[in-house]
């Protein structure tokens, strides 16, 4: 009985699915955002599907690390979803260019987003972009303003201030001042350089003039970021060397660090760990009054597989990733992933907040080795993980890393070759 | 005679030996799955200390329970493994029967074709695997994944099994020719209860990769539904990484199946290793 | 026999087919496509064929020469861990579980082997938490001991990663030569250790003279295995240290820069091509140490043990 009516139940189940599919046209996304699933799942996809029947969504992330080597297999072979997230910059032109992305100048939601905006979807001249922007992330540092409270310090604006506060942290002795380990490499080049770089190379100013030839990595503006760095490794953790991203994380959200060099997509993450209050402050100025600049990088953009059979649908559901709508969506749902679109949000996370302020008081700029300049090999922005992972445990000097780096620059790179 | 190979005192530091390493071969389940059962806090405070009344929490495994269909993964892994290790046994008996029985042109040829898999890592035609599976809308499905670790186990099953099969005496398979027996039957009836031992150390040496493998699933099948427990386990890591309850939760239900598994199959196991030597 | 010599021999045609057409289409097709690309290039989205050019890219460019010479010498280095700890260690649990009178023999050769049977994803997450300078537990079992000056974050300092992960291998993997050394153990026939005995050859002396040689063999077949194993390991190294073999690359092996090469990694773009290159030249190591074994050591033991 039970038996025949489980059977029943399933047999209806997929005729259901049968009628349904019918009609429905089913689109997969391609992400590498996996910390995102429930998110997706419960917030932003229910959204879109209640606005248009008929378009079923599905998002099917894979673990970040994989997610460039699997996307491109499934491309290639012809199996990846409708919808792709793109990767800023080189890895999704190399997509367009190769015929796997679709070209989407033409679609009406791209209105809603400035050059800048687009930049790291579009080809180099600007003529064409292929990925509607959905969030930039910032960097800055995190602290714990509990930790601040008791020991009596503020939040420091200048380099000198900033490492008065790790002394003071450092000589109290209940907290580990700061949390970065060296293990897992990208955390000393993005939460390090990337983070406290831009204030040193005057941002966008800077980053232009390298790609353009008329600066070298050897320049003082580009040494000095890893000369600040060499003076980290004292106020990190015992055995930094082997402590890996996870384990920062932890350190911070225990409670056991004071201070976290961070990027703002850490907000909701930490929101859910951290039992204390929590502030952050922007990349400390080399000297007071100095203008500051943040990194705002553009990081995450959407694109639609240029193999699709649901060209239309696709196109649907992007222009409502370019609406105002999905930004305040997305931009609460994960705090600390800034619209790029040019509609006002509304941000409610004081900590989203917070970040999302220095973009009135200082220029922002995107991560210095992203755009043209890791097109070659070596590769600039995984020769700085490594550079900046060794100049932080102190084997390698300031001095050395930067000229390591720009021989390696120069030797594929004809700007540079003067 | 057995007792003049063996002292009092050489006994005690043998078992003295075997105690350190099995010690040392436990100590990192036992770490994640005491941790499993702690609290946040706890697991950070004293990561060795066992769970108790105060310190004892499932909530990583209400997150795991919530967020993935474990049950299914381990279905899904069972299915691969096993059926992986019938068509590699099978298919792999077969040939090496051909190489190690008959005299034909080739012979040799053929055998060093075969032999030529061992050495190099399948990964490396990924693309063309994927194109191909996907030609055949095989992609998300567990025959893809069966096919491939077929593929890959052959070789090794090859050479070991017609390594074994060579030392099957000819008497047995003459006298079994001149009782009419057929060539397949001597080959079903005579030979391969013959090279149990071999045929379980092949089973061995390939169920592991292929349980633990992360790459093909991650590619060829990384569907919900046909998602294998390494990958679904790899993937619950990839997005609770900081939640170690979670974490350690997930890992320790990745590991207790296949210890099941184990415990109940490691007799057969090694009898199947050791068989050929008791007798 | 009783085969006519023209006709084909059906029989034969069917045992092979299933394994050769199966090999063949997954595998030996797949991996040919591959390496035919090594001969190849990309040049403004054409390909064409360049002949040996990416080899000379590979063996003549510092930028690539050197990261394949580091992670060869890396992937010897692994390789030579493994024969030195695993196997030592493999034999002598073998030697003590044979004992004919040992008990809870099997519960031993179980616990033994557990490690062998988890996957990477368990092994690397384990071991990076125990050898975590943070989490504690190395740290807090050197101090209870009073040796908490011998620890170190051995997997973050170049000197020691290396050899960190090839300890971690051999824990997870001396399994399997435990196994296939007890079941060598086991086929010695007794007659021939009571023949030993009668001459006085006992204990200690007895396991050098008779039992050692007579697994000559078996230990030659666990090193080719160990051999390819190594040099086609990847997994372990991704697992605990990313793709980008940190710290500085001191503990790159040929598989993970095959994988960074063929697949990319971050920003750096993948090079089917290139990394044809690698996986080819991968390839040669190991059918050269294959040749050793084969023609140099293999048929040496087997005319020793005759």
């Amino acid at each position: 009985m039970t038996q025949r009516s489980l059977v029943g139940a399933l047999l209806a189940s997929t005729l259901l699915a049968g009628a349904a599919q019918a009609q429905d046209v089913t689109l997969t996304i391609e992400s590498w955002r996996n910390d995102d699933l429930s998110i997706w799942q419960d917030q932003i996809i229910p959204a879109f599907e209640a606005e248009h029947p008929g378009i079923k969504v599905n998002f099917a992330p894979s673990a970040p690390a994989e997610y460039n080597a699997v996307l491109n297999s499934k491309l290639d072979a012809g199996s990846a979803g409708d919808l792709i997230t793109c990767r800023p910059f080189d890895a999704s032109l190399a997509l367009y260019e190769g015929g796997k992305l679709a070209d989407l100048s033409d679609i009406e939601g791209m209105a809603n987003f400035s050059d800048v905006a687009k930049s790291g979807w579009s080809t180099d001249d600007g003529a064409a972009t292929y990925c509607v922007p959905m969030a930039s992330v910032i960097h800055g540092f995190i602290y714990n303003r509990d930790a601040f409270a008791e020991l009596g310090l503020e939040e420091p604006t200048t380099v000198d201030e900033f490492f008065a506060v790790l002394d003071a942290i450092k000589e109290d002795g209940s907290y580990i001042p700061m949390a970065m380990g060296t293990n897992d490499q990208w955390e000393a080049a993005t939460m390090g350089y990337q983070n406290i770089g831009p204030n040193y190379w005057k941002g966008e100013e800077g980053r232009q003039a390298l790609i353009e030839g008329k600066a070298s990595l050897t320049d003082p503006e580009w040494v000095e970021p890893y000369a600040q760095l060499a003076k980290w490794g004292d106020y990190l953790g015992d055995g930094f060397e082997a402590q890996t991203y996870p384990d920062s994380q932890n350190l911070f959200t225990l409670g056991r660090a004071a201070i976290y060099p961070a990027g703002s997509w850490e907000i909701s993450g930490f929101n859910n760990l951290a039992d204390f209050e929590m502030g952050a402050f922007p990349p400390p100025v080399p000297a007071e009054g100095d203008g500051c600049y943040i990194s705002d990088h553009t990081d995450i953009g959407i694109g639609m597989n240029a193999a699709t059979e649901h060209p239309d649908a696709a196109k649907t559901f992007l222009n409502w990733v370019a609406s105002p709508e999905f930004a305040t969506l997305y931009a609460n749902a994960l705090p600390g992933f800034f619209p790029l679109s040019d509609a006002a949000v509304e941000i409610e996370d004081p900590l989203a907040q917070e970040f999302a302020s220095w973009r009135q008081e200082c220029e922002s700029t995107i991560r210095s080795t992203y755009q043209i300049l890791s097109r070659g090999t070596p590769n600039l922005e995984n020769e700085t993980w490594n550079a900046s992972a060794q100049v932080v445990k102190g084997a390698e000097s300031p001095e050395d890393a930067a000229a390591r780096l720009q021989e390696g620059l120069s030797g594929w790179y004809e700007p540079q070759q003067q | 005679m057995p007792a003049a190979r063996q002292s009092p005192l050489n006994s005690f530091a043998a078992h003295a030996a075997l105690i350190a390493y099995t010690l040392i071969a436990l100590f990192p389940v036992f770490v994640i799955v005491i941790n499993s059962f702690k609290s946040r806090q706890a697991i950070f405070r004293e990561p060795l200390a066992l769970p108790d009344a105060e310190s004892f929490s499932l909530i990583g495994y209400q997150t795991v329970m919530k967020q993935g269909d474990f049950a299914l993964y381990f279905q899904n892994s069972l299915i691969v493994t096993l059926a992986s290790l019938f068509f590699i046994l099978l298919f792999g008996a077969m040939a090496a029967f051909a190489l190690s029985e008959y005299r034909f042109r080739g012979n040799l040829l053929m055998g060093l074709y075969l032999a030529l898999g061992i050495m190099i890592p399948i990964r490396i035609g990924t693309v063309a695997i994927l194109q191909m599976m996907v030609a055949t809308g095989l992609v998300n499905t567990l025959w893809a994944l069966i096919l491939v670790y077929t593929a890959q186990g052959l070789p090794l099953a090859v050479f070991i099994l017609s390594e074994f099969m060579r030392q099957v005496s000819d008497d047995l398979k003459n006298a079994g020719r001149i009782d009419g027996l057929s060539e397949y039957r001597i080959f079903f009836r005579l030979v391969v209860p013959l090279v149990r031992p071999a045929l379980a150390t092949v089973a061995v040496f390939n169920m592991i990769p292929i349980w633990n493998d992360l790459w093909f699933p991650l590619i060829l099948a990384p569907a919900e539904e046909v998602k294998t427990l390494t990958l679904g386990s790899q993937v619950f890591i990839g997005q609770f990484v900081t939640d170690w309850n979670a974490v350690l939760s997930a890992l320790s239900l990745a590991i207790l199946p296949v210890l099941v598994l184990y415990v109940i199959f490691s007799r057969q196991l090694i009898r199947g290793l050791t068989s050929g030597a008791v007798k | 026999m009783s085969e006519s010599r023209p006709r084909i021999r059906w029989h034969i045609v069917v045992f092979l087919a299933p394994a050769v057409l199966v090999y063949t289409a997954v595998m030996i097709l797949p991996l040919f496509d591959t390496l035919r690309l090594a001969l190849y290039d990309e040049v403004e989205g054409e390909r064409v064929f360049v002949g040996l050019a990416n080899f000379r890219i590979l063996f003549g460019d510092p930028l690539w020469s050197d990261a394949f010479w580091n992670a060869l010498a890396n992937n010897f280095w692994f390789f030579l861990i493994h024969m030195a700890v695993q196997n030592p260690i493999g034999i002598a649990l073998a030697a003590i579980l044979s004992h004919p009178r040992l008990r809870f023999a099997a519960l031993y050769r179980s616990a033994i082997f557990i490690p062998t049977i988890l996957s990477f994803v368990i092994v690397g997450f384990a071991w990076k938490l125990i050898l975590s300078p943070i989490w504690g537990i190395a740290p807090g079992m050197l101090d209870a001991i009073g040796l908490r000056s011998l620890f170190a974050p051995w997997l973050g300092r170049e000197e020691t990663a290396l050899t960190t992960l090839a300890l971690i291998s051999v824990w997870q993997f001396v399994g399997i030569p435990m196994m296939l050394i007890y079941a060598a153990l086991l086929s010695i026939p007794e007659e021939i250790l009571e023949a030993g005995e009668c001459d006085g050859v006992t204990g200690l002396s007895a396991f050098w003279k008779i039992k050692l040689p007579l697994i000559l063999p078996a230990i030659g077949i666990i090193s080719i295995l160990t051999f390819v194993g190594n040099f086609n390991a990847f997994d372990l190294i991704y697992a605990a240290q990313g793709a980008l073999a940190g710290p500085d690359f001191s503990t790159d092996i040929l598989g993970t820069l095959l994988y960074r090469t063929f697949f990319g990694f971050q920003l750096q773009l993948g090079d089917p091509h290139m990394g044809s290159a690698v996986a080819s030249a991968m390839f040669a190591v190991i059918l050269i140490g294959v040749c050793i074994y084969l023609f140099g050591i293999q048929t040496r033991i087997r005319r020793y043990q005759l």
